[in-house]
């Protein structure tokens, strides 16, 4: 088998005393979405920032096409092809849309006119095509979360890493953006993608982990976690799959 | 090229200013708010698009100043070249405290403070080593001509700075225009989502430092050259960090021409409370001070993002009457 695009290898990292990661691995396969799904406070995000550059692992290695990248900065990385969205939008406020996007577009592009035109495109291809020339900071939630997909997009990707794109949006919202991530995945980008939203998790990824208290507790199809008690119990607390096997079983 | 022709029609209106102003008072005047223009456009550069606010440009100012008089007096180095020489200095200086600031991630009020610092040591410095004249200061022997770049005429040093200026301008605009600008002001409104783009912050924020240091120190250079005097409480003085930062943000900070209408209407406000107050000392800077608090309660953006704001307002409003006429029409 190939190896995987990304591969995080035993992955440890401490706030001071607090273990937010404890040794976990999981590999992303080239092509596919993989999603890591989990309790709030497991350690998806802190997981993210290794993988990204923004924080440096305590123990552990994280490989990404054939390479050891443990450790470099952000930006580097960015060259290589890792792009992240940020759980809490970040957009830059004094910028139009437009200019957001062109911010990652020059990262391959040093004309202007050239990253204005791929700025342009990708601007309408997640669906931004009527805002491109409005200031970031009048989007709403959905438009900062398009935005916010836009730029990462921008610099072209191999690995494009999600932090809850979703969260905030309502269901139409999701409906609307949920092909906009698959046809991404169908145009060969490789996606790892944090969310709470299950619905979307279990029509979208073909392989998923699970993190809990910084460690890997599951993994394998949406279908195959959902049914795990390990799974369930992390979610709703000790015993809660048994009570509700039990409950199946009345 | 896209964009210049507002700087070139603005300095060709101002270069015509000597044929019809004689008066030597309103021309040295000029000449002063022109040369904190240029110091306060070196600190937009770094503060108004790298968001970078530093508290020392007089490190830069005094640097340029110092090494074009010093290489002058000292090693009888033609003026010219001191020019160019203090400009690199500048430039030279902007990378090493770039280097040093940046690579310790020092941001915000630490940046600001360590600026500050290193003024007031290279002024320190300068007060006691030998080579700057120590407490007495370095003099330019007076010696007029076009190679000694000095001049008789206010006007021609009137011609040089704008000149100067005019350049810092297209420099400034060449930037804004650039991927180092669009880089600039990522870095300045989000560090992280930058670094997330690919943008080196370091490494953009350093060069920032670099082009903003040989800016403000064109200025220092043309202080010794216009004044030929320099001692350690003029060129490493507070007052320049603070015309440096209070013009741009005053006209309108990270904008082209925010550093030369800020510094217009600060040094007009600074010649017209000396006007009605005659030579109490220091009222001019508590003009200053109450000047800056009202540009920032009202407008944030300066003047210039004042206009803007006005415009904007104005234009709306215009639709809305034509919006409401429309309908009376319909009725």
């Amino acid at each position: 088998m190939a190896e995987p695009l990304l591969a995080v290898d035993r992955v440890t990292h401490r706030f001071g005393g607090l273990l937010a990661v404890n040794c976990a691995s999981l590999t992303a396969r080239e092509g596919c979405i993989t999603a890591l799904i989990g309790p709030n406070g497991a350690g998806k995000t802190t997981l993210f920032s290794i993988i990204s550059g923004f924080l440096r692992a305590s123990e552990g290695t994280v490989r990404y096409a054939g390479e050891d990248i443990t450790g470099e900065p952000a930006h580097r990385l960015a060259r290589r092809g890792i792009a992240r969205t940020f759980q809490i939008v970040q957009p830059f406020a004094g910028l139009s849309v437009r200019e957001n996007i062109l911010v990652g577009a020059h990262l391959h592009q040093r004309a202007r006119e050239m990253a204005l035109a791929a700025a342009e495109q990708i601007g309408r291809s997640v669906g931004l095509s009527d805002l491109l020339d409005q200031p970031a900071d009048t989007l709403t939630v959905a438009g900062r979360k398009r935005l916010e997909l836009a730029r990462a997009l921008a610099i072209e990707p191999k690995l494009l890493l999600l932090d809850e794109v979703l969260a905030g949006l309502n269901p139409s919202e999701i409906r609307d953006i949920v092909p906009v991530i698959r046809g991404l995945c169908s145009r060969g980008t490789t996606i790892v993608m944090i969310e709470h939203v299950m619905q979307a998790v279990m029509s979208l990824a073909e392989h998923v982990f699970v993190l809990a208290e910084g460690g890997v507790i599951a993994q394998g199809t949406p279908a195959q976690v959902a049914a795990d008690p390990v799974v369930i119990e992390a979610y709703l607390g000790h015993g809660a799959a048994a009570k509700l096997g039990a409950s199946h079983g009345h | 090229m896209k964009g210049l022709a507002p700087i070139v029609a603005v300095i060709a209106v101002l270069a015509a200013v000597p044929f019809i102003v004689q008066s030597n008072a309103t021309l040295n005047f000029l000449v002063v708010s022109l040369m904190v223009a240029l110091a306060g456009q070196g600190w937009n550069i770094l503060g108004g698009y790298a968001g970078q606010y530093s508290f020392g440009h007089a490190a830069f100012f005094g640097t340029g100043a110092y090494v074009t008089a010093i290489l002058q007096v000292r090693y009888g180095v033609n003026a010219w070249v001191g020019f160019a020489a203090g400009i690199a200095a500048g430039a030279a200086l902007g990378a090493v405290i770039g280097a040093l600031a940046f690579r310790s991630g020092l941001r915000g009020s630490y940046f600001a403070l360590v600026t500050l610092a290193f003024a007031e040591v290279l002024r320190i410095l300068a007060s006691v080593a030998p080579i700057t004249g120590a407490g007495v200061g370095t003099l330019i022997k007076l010696d007029l001509g076009a190679q000694t770049f000095q001049f008789q005429s206010r006007a021609v040093f009137y011609w040089v700075i704008l000149g100067l200026v005019g350049v810092s301008l297209a420099a400034a605009r060449l930037i804004e225009h650039s991927r180092l600008g669009v880089w600039l002001i990522a870095v300045r409104e989000n560090e992280d989502a930058a670094e997330a783009l690919g943008v080196n912050a370091r490494s953009v924020k350093s060069l920032a430092m670099v082009i903003s240091g040989a800016i403000t120190a064109a200025a220092g250079c043309f202080y010794a050259q216009y004044f030929l005097f320099v001692d350690s409480g003029i060129a490493y003085g507070t007052w320049i960090s603070i015309e440096a930062l209070l013009t741009p943000i005053i006209g309108g900070v990270g904008t082209v021409f925010g550093p030369l209408l800020g510094a217009l209407v600060v040094k007009s406000l600074g010649e017209g409370a000396k006007l009605v107050t005659g030579d109490v000392p220091g009222l001019d800077l508590i003009l200053y001070g109450a000047v800056l608090v009202l540009v920032i309660w009202f407008t944030p953006g300066g003047l210039i993002g004042g206009f803007a704001q006005l415009r904007k307002r104005l234009m709306r409003s215009a639709t809305r009457a034509a919006a409401s006429i429309q309908e009376a029409g319909h009725g």
